[in-house]
């Protein structure tokens, strides 16, 4: 215990220059953790929402329905029967029916996916029971994207127009019921919500369905003849990837200020090698081995990465705490721009491994940094250093 | 080695490289020191009085010859061991006190006692002694910069006597301090000599030294030029 004793020491004697290094340290430690913590909300916050909006607790997609693949659409549905319907029938998920349609709204052609959906279905958070309402019209409810590109308005009729399963074109009248606000674009653009019955009916599909969304914690997993079960690891995972993405390029920012802080350590310890050299000398000549010098210097280095971890906590814990509760208020439309699932305020997330890593990934890193000028101290000779010289 | 010799060198040669050339710092040196002395080795800048002391410190190997010192033959020490001697048995003092700039005189005094795995209670103790005889118990606290020229000297006796060595190393003590800091000074490591039997080997070529040490060596271009006893307590011979 006597070289943590000894680096203790030397590194609280050092003062100024100790204060200033755990301070900038401390800055790349709060940035990191804040960063890292913001994608990581970003992420935890866009899957709960496209999990509460579109994925439920994971889906069964019929063979060949690739929503990515407009072709695949079309002939992408299925009889609810059999396990299908016992696992509708028990509440345990619902089933939705997708064709592709058009719209003309104000003489204009929109492009829409005409979903149906059971307006009972408590899966989705999807305020699907205002359908229930009408019953002479064809009841329709579209997401604020939605109303906003088509210049549509609660109680609007619009042109709806499709082709049903035998290839022949139809069309009808839908009425706007109501607009619902929701921060999962891929329930919201381009997109109407109908019953289902009437969708079946329209489509000349009875009883059939495209996907069926499970409830949340859904399991264990049936497996379904016709029918195949994607989890919401699948489900997220475009969502992961973006993610990976935007926080790959805001990485850059934190690399470079840890690098910074990194460098800061580095210079420090090359010049108290250089400029310790009669210190280090004295030191041998009392009796501590080089190995021991090294061990000493290099703990130096790595305690400045624990005091860094102490100011930033100072600062950093009642900064943290303010923001997680306030979050990031992002510019009106400015949520959408990012091609994600969120709201207009940002929430970050904390975690204790997020902590501990960034934690243990700075102390490593500048225990590392800290080792490498120390080696320098090998060749240096005893009498040369007492006379403050390199060798 | 005699049972009261601390410290026996035989033909030692210490040469250094210049350029294409060696310089020969060292030329056959034999002496012997015993236990308790107050020896001095003298001469003029270049005579090879800190290479000697250096090897005798274990700091440096010689090129040729042989260093016994406390029972050890200092050429054949590795690092670990060279450490461990100087450690347990050797004291130094520096022309320029060497102090550690960041700790105070507390704690360079007790630096070498942390080394030696002492209980705090029993650091504390020496500690307090050492500065007590040096006359610094009421700057325990002082850091080197706050400290003059003979005050940091005396801390760093204080340092090289805390662990009660047997051969105390002393390369220029007086050299950067006025008369009157030059002579307290001797008179402590003298007291020390006395009171508790170290032996203390300088090199020097400060009159003032010379005036206190029992036991005169002249060194000229590496080589003994002179051994003389000049005291009633020197004990020492060239052998």
């Amino acid at each position: 215990m006597i070289i943590p004793r000894l680096a203790v020491r030397n590194m609280l004697g050092a003062g100024t220059k100790t204060w200033l290094n755990a301070i900038v340290l401390s800055f790349s430690f709060v940035a990191i953790l804040w960063g890292q913590s913001l994608f990581k909300g970003f992420g935890e916050e866009t899957a709960r929402t496209m999990s509460d909006a579109e994925f439920g607790g994971g889906q069964y997609w019929v063979q060949g329905y690739d929503p990515l693949d407009p072709f695949s659409i079309q002939d992408a549905h299925a009889p609810v029967m059999g396990p299908v319907h016992a696992l509708v029938g028990s509440g345990r998920a619902t089933p939705i029916l997708i064709v592709q349609g058009t719209i003309y709204p104000g003489g204009r052609i929109l492009p829409v996916l005409l979903k149906g959906i059971d307006p009972g279905q408590k899966i989705l958070t999807l305020p699907s029971r205002v359908l229930r309402a009408q019953d002479s019209e064809i009841p329709a409810l579209i997401g604020a994207r939605m109303a906003r590109s088509a210049g549509l308005e609660k109680g609007d009729t619009v042109t709806a127009r499709w082709r049903d399963s035998k290839g022949t074109f139809d069309a009808r009248e839908l009425v706007i019921t109501d607009i619902f606000q929701t921060d999962a674009q891929s329930v919201d653009a381009g997109q109407i919500w109908i019953r289902l019955d009437d969708l079946r009916r329209m489509a000349a599909m009875p009883g059939e369905a495209t996907i069926v969304v499970a409830e949340k914690d859904f399991g264990p997993v049936e497996s379904l003849p016709g029918w195949s079960f994607k989890d919401l690891s699948f489900l997220n995972r475009d969502t992961r990837e973006l993610i990976r993405m935007k926080s790959f390029g805001v990485s850059i920012f934190y690399v470079l200020l840890f690098f910074l802080a990194m460098l800061a350590i580095f210079n420090t310890q090359v010049l108290s090698v250089f400029r310790r050299r009669k210190e280090i000398g004295t030191m041998m000549a009392l009796g501590l081995t080089r190995g021991r010098v090294i061990w000493l210097f290099t703990l130096e280095g790595a305690m400045q990465s624990v005091l860094a971890l102490l100011v930033g906590a100072i600062y950093g814990i009642p900064f943290l705490g303010w923001f997680g509760k306030e979050g990031w208020k992002l510019p009106s439309g400015q949520a959408d721009s990012f091609g994600l699932s969120i709201g207009n305020t940002l929430y970050p997330a904390y975690s204790m491994g997020l902590i501990v890593g960034t934690a243990a990934l700075i102390f490593i890193v500048t225990t590392i940094i800290s080792f490498l000028p120390t080696r320098q101290i090998v060749k240096l000779k005893p009498t040369e250093a007492l006379r403050g010289r390199t060798t | 080695m005699d049972n009261n010799a601390i410290v026996k060198t035989r033909d030692l040669v210490k040469t250094y490289p210049m350029g294409k050339t060696e310089i020969r710092a060292l030329d056959r040196v034999s002496l012997t020191f015993q236990k308790g002395e107050f020896a001095g080795l003298v001469g003029p800048s270049g005579s090879g009085k800190t290479t000697l002391l250096n090897i005798i410190g274990s700091l440096d190997v010689p090129t040729e010859g042989s260093a016994e010192v406390l029972g050890a033959f200092v050429e054949q020490l590795g690092h670990r061991a060279a450490a461990a001697l100087r450690n347990k048995h050797i004291g130094f003092i520096f022309q320029t006190f060497n102090l550690l700039p960041v700790y105070t005189a507390y704690e360079n005094v007790e630096f070498p006692l942390l080394l030696l795995g002492l209980t705090s209670a029993e650091r504390r103790k020496a500690v307090m002694d050492a500065l007590d005889w040096v006359g610094l118990s009421d700057r325990a606290k002082s850091k080197p910069n706050q400290l003059s020229g003979g005050q940091s000297q005396r801390v760093a006796i204080a340092r090289a006597v805390v662990k009660r060595p047997e051969l105390v190393l002393a390369d220029e003590p007086t050299a950067n301090l006025d008369a009157e800091n030059s002579h307290h000074i001797l008179d402590t490591m003298v007291s020390l000599n006395e009171n508790l039997g170290t032996t203390f080997i300088f090199a020097t070529h400060d009159e003032k030294v010379i005036a206190h040490i029992r036991r005169k060596i002249v060194l000229v271009d590496g080589r003994v030029a002179r051994d003389e006893v000049t005291g009633s307590r020197a004990e020492g011979r060239a052998s």
